[in-house]
Parts: structure tokens; sequence; C-alpha cells
């Protein structure tokens, strides 16, 4: 049974008007924004914000992003955006937004696909599905908590892959499903059980973030593994037929 | 106000699609799929719908059951919060009038709470899924409904925003009152009309 009173979900966010303070190239298709806000809002790790963009004649495109940044860290927001080709909002916040630039933003959202450090957690992510995934990542690290977090993030190369730098850790397990880095132990395939940290403690919450494919068959390992349905929390993005 | 994002023109849109509320874009062939659940396997044979709560006679259909009612096609738009539309799409099901007439709606209930066999809750104002607004449906474009958008049968409330069309859908609870779903206590809007912008509380 879903169940989930929270009173840490937004009641009301209003528009704000970000600025743009730092753009990073995460990959060749994937850029993190680094956004100061006129009224930074505390977020929970998973959450997300809406960004709009309006043209001069009122048309306006709104796309939602989660949050990479970990709640409580003092720096910026930031936000990572991957490049889908012919895509309305991401191409022009790749192709067209520079430092400076203001942006309307409203967030944080979401109250369900949030992790608040309380129960173990194992995050499965795929491609930018690791976005939200490294907000919970951070905020273990940040607070002691890393004890708690089981990460697999699945990329097609090492290039693919997001937040390379700091990603890397004991709690992380990283699975290439085209091309491994020299030496890789494991060789390149898709996400299997075997690629799970297990045993799966119990009380586990599992969540799973990446494209409608990725997600359907990472949860429904889950399932299989033995996490009971109710307790995977899954977020979808992206395109789908 | 006047406020414009420096560089942002569109997608080169023709003519603004009329059906499309505000801030809503034309998802074309293609349909997301949002859920925020593992995609539960929903078998017919042990599939269910029940009508409880503030009625005279809770009523329960089984798959075969409702198909043998009144058949009701809806043919129109649908709408998602992450703020894309599809137009001109069919759906065949039930009238949730129907299911309605047959429990017999005690007059004190103002609202429904919908629910689905994966828990997964959304409330509605009883005068949004009354008057042919609403329905029960299992077939898209004249094929069964796939489970990935909430096949076998979900609910569907076209004129609201689409988390309101519960997928999955297994049952509705007449209430004398507002009780906030899955998605509505995680700060999504009560009632969710796309025409008004009702995305979030407070909207
Ligand atoms: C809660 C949530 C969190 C999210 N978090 C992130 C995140 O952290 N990072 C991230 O990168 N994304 C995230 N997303 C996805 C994001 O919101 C956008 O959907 C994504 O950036 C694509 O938007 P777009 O405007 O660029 O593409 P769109 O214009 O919406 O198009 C999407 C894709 O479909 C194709 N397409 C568009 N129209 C058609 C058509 N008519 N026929 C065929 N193909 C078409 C485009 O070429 C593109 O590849 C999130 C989504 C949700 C719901």
């Amino acid at each position: 049974m879903i169940d989930l009173v929270t009173d840490s979900g937004p009641r009301s966010s209003p528009w704000q008007n970000a600025k743009v303070v730092g753009i990073k190239e995460e990959t060749a298709r994937a850029k993190s924004f680094q956004l100061a806000l006129p009224e930074p809002a505390p977020h929970l790790a998973g959450q997300h914000y809406v960004v709009r963009l309006t043209a001069p004649d009122g048309y306006t495109a709104s796309r939602s992003y989660s949050i990479a940044s970990a709640p409580g860290d003092p720096r910026e927001l930031e936000i990572t955006v991957e490049r889908l080709e012919g895509g309305e909002v991401s191409t022009f916040l790749h192709d067209e937004v520079a430092v400076g630039d203001e942006l309307d933003v409203r967030g944080p959202i979401g109250g369900w696909f949030v992790w608040e450090g309380d129960v173990p957690a194992l995050l499965v992510g795929g491609g930018s599905g690791v976005v939200p995934l490294m907000a919970m990542l951070r905020y273990a690290r940040l607070n002691g908590k890393v004890d708690l977090v089981r990460l697999v993030v699945s990329v097609r190369t090492p290039e693919d892959l997001y937040y390379a730098e700091e990603i890397a850790g004991p709690e992380s397990a990283l699975v290439y499903t085209r091309v491994t880095p020299a030496a890789f132990p494991r060789p390149p395939a898709r996400l299997t059980p075997e690629d799970i940290p297990q045993p799966i403690a119990a009380g586990t919450r599992a969540y799973v973030c990446g494209s409608s494919g990725f997600a359907d068959a990472a949860s429904h390992m889950l399932v299989d593994l033995g996490v009971p349905a109710p307790q995977v929390r899954v977020e979808r993005f992206g395109p789908s037929g | 106000m006047g406020r414009f994002t420096r560089g942002f023109s569109g997608r080169g849109q023709k003519e603004r699609d009329l059906r499309l509320p505000p801030g809503q874009y034309d998802t074309g062939d293609r349909w997301p799929v949002l859920t925020a659940e593992v995609t539960p396997r929903v078998d017919t044979a042990t599939w269910s719908f029940t009508v409880d709560g503030l009625v005279a006679k809770p009523a329960t259909w089984s798959w075969d059951e409702i198909h043998a009612l009144p058949a009701s096609t809806f043919a129109g738009d649908i709408h998602c919060v992450t703020t894309w539309s599809k137009l001109g799409v069919n759906f065949g099901g039930v009238s949730i009038d129907t299911l309605l007439g047959a429990a017999g709606v005690q007059p004190s209930a103002t609202h429904v709470l919908a629910r689905s066999s994966t828990g997964y809750t959304t409330n509605l104002p009883l005068a949004d899924v009354t008057g042919d607004k609403a329905w029960v449906a299992w077939e898209y474009e004249g094929k069964p409904l796939p489970v990935e958008h909430g096949g076998p049968a979900r609910l569907l409330v076209p004129h609201l925003y689409f988390w309101k069309s519960a997928k999955w859908v297994s049952g509705l609870q007449l209430l004398d009152h507002d009780e906030p779903g899955f998605w509505e206590r995680n700060g999504y809007h009560d009632r969710g009309d796309p025409w008004l912008e009702q995305r979030y509380q407070g909207d």
C-alpha cells in the first residue's frame, strides 16, 4: 500500500527568477547548471524544479529537472540536463543559455521520490536518471549516512557517466552497457540481478530512475530479488513510444 | 510579466493549437509514461472494480460483468501536468455514471477517492466524475489499453490533468469530504483543471 503523508512537500512554490551562476559540462551530452535563487528554498533529495522558458510572444515551454545538489549544501542549487536531439527545452538550455542568464524556475516539487536519510536506500539509475540519486548520495555523504546507501548506475560508456570524479566510492557500483574502461572486470552488458548489491537489507527502500524502459526493467528486477513492490519508488524521465 | 527568456522563441511552432491548455505542448504520436510505482501485472481473470463508501449498496464487477454494461467512448484530448498533451485520442469503456447508478449514490456524497491495485489513490469532486465526463477505460484506439498506460483498465477523467486518471484502477469510494490522494498529498493540486493551470497546491 502506498501511503506517504509528508508535510515536506511544497505547499505553494512561486515562480522565481534564477540566475545561472555556473555551467559545467558533465559529458558531451549533459550539462550541470548552478542556479542562484532570489529566495532559496530548502529541498529534499529527489525533488525537482520546473524550468520555464518564455518567448517574446508569450509562448512558454516548461520541463521538470531533478535537483542534483544535496539538501543543506550551502552552494548553489544544481540541475543536470541531458541534451535530447530535437528536444525543445533541453537543446535551448544546452545551446543558448550562458552564465549570467536568468531562468524562471519553480520548486522544489515532489514528496514521493525523496529520501530523507531515514531508511536504507538502494538507488538504481540509468543515464540521466542518476541526477536525483546523486542528490541522495551527496546528502548521505554530507551527513554521515553513507552506510544507508547503495548506488548502482548504468551508463553506455565511460564518457556518458555524470559526476565522474565524484561518484566513485565503496557505496557505488557502475554498470557499462556498451563500452567499459580499460581493465574493468565486468564485460559490457545491460543491468543484471548480479549487479544489484546483495543481500538487500530488510526495510530497504529502492529508488529507480531513468528512461521508462530502464525503470521497468530495474524495478521488476528488484521485486524479483525480494524487494516488496510498495518499497520501490520509480521516476521515469524522457520520451517513450 | 513581460519577462522573457533571452534567445528563446519556441520550437518554430506554427499556429498554436487552440485545443492546448496554457503551458501545454503537443506530444504528437508519443505517449510518455509517468508512473511512480512498479508497473503491476493485473490479470483480467481476477480483476474487479468496486464502488463503495456513501452508496446505497456497494457494487463490484468482474472483468466480464463490466464489459456487459453499456459501452461508452471518449474522443478528445488528454493533458499531463508535466506539460505534454495528446490531442485527438479515443478511449472505450464504461461511463462512471453507469457504475454510480448501479450502486446508488447517497445524497451526502460530495467527493470520490479512486484507488488502484498498486495502492495509488487520487481524489476528485463527485461533479467531476458524473455527467458523462469520466470513464473506466480499457480500450485505446480500438485496442486493449497497454499495461504501461494503466491496462487492463484505468480511470479516465480527460478534462483534468492526467494523474487524476488513475492507472490500474480498482475502485471508487464515495465520501462526504475531500481526502487528498497520492500526488495531492505530495504537493499537487486537489482538482487539477488544466485550463486553470491547477498544477500544484496553491495554484
Ligand atoms: C520529475 C521529472 C524529473 C526530470 N529530471 C530530469 C533531469 O534531472 N535531467 C534531464 O535531463 N531530464 C529530466 N527530466 C526530463 C525533462 O523534464 C524533459 O522531459 C527533457 O529534458 C526533454 O525535454 P525537451 O523539451 O528537451 O524535449 P521535448 O521537446 O519534450 O522532446 C522530447 C524528445 O522527444 C522528441 N520529440 C519531440 N517531439 C516529437 C515528435 N512530435 N515526434 C517524435 N519525437 C519527438 C525530441 O526530439 C526529444 O528527443 C525529468 C522529467 C520529470 C518528469
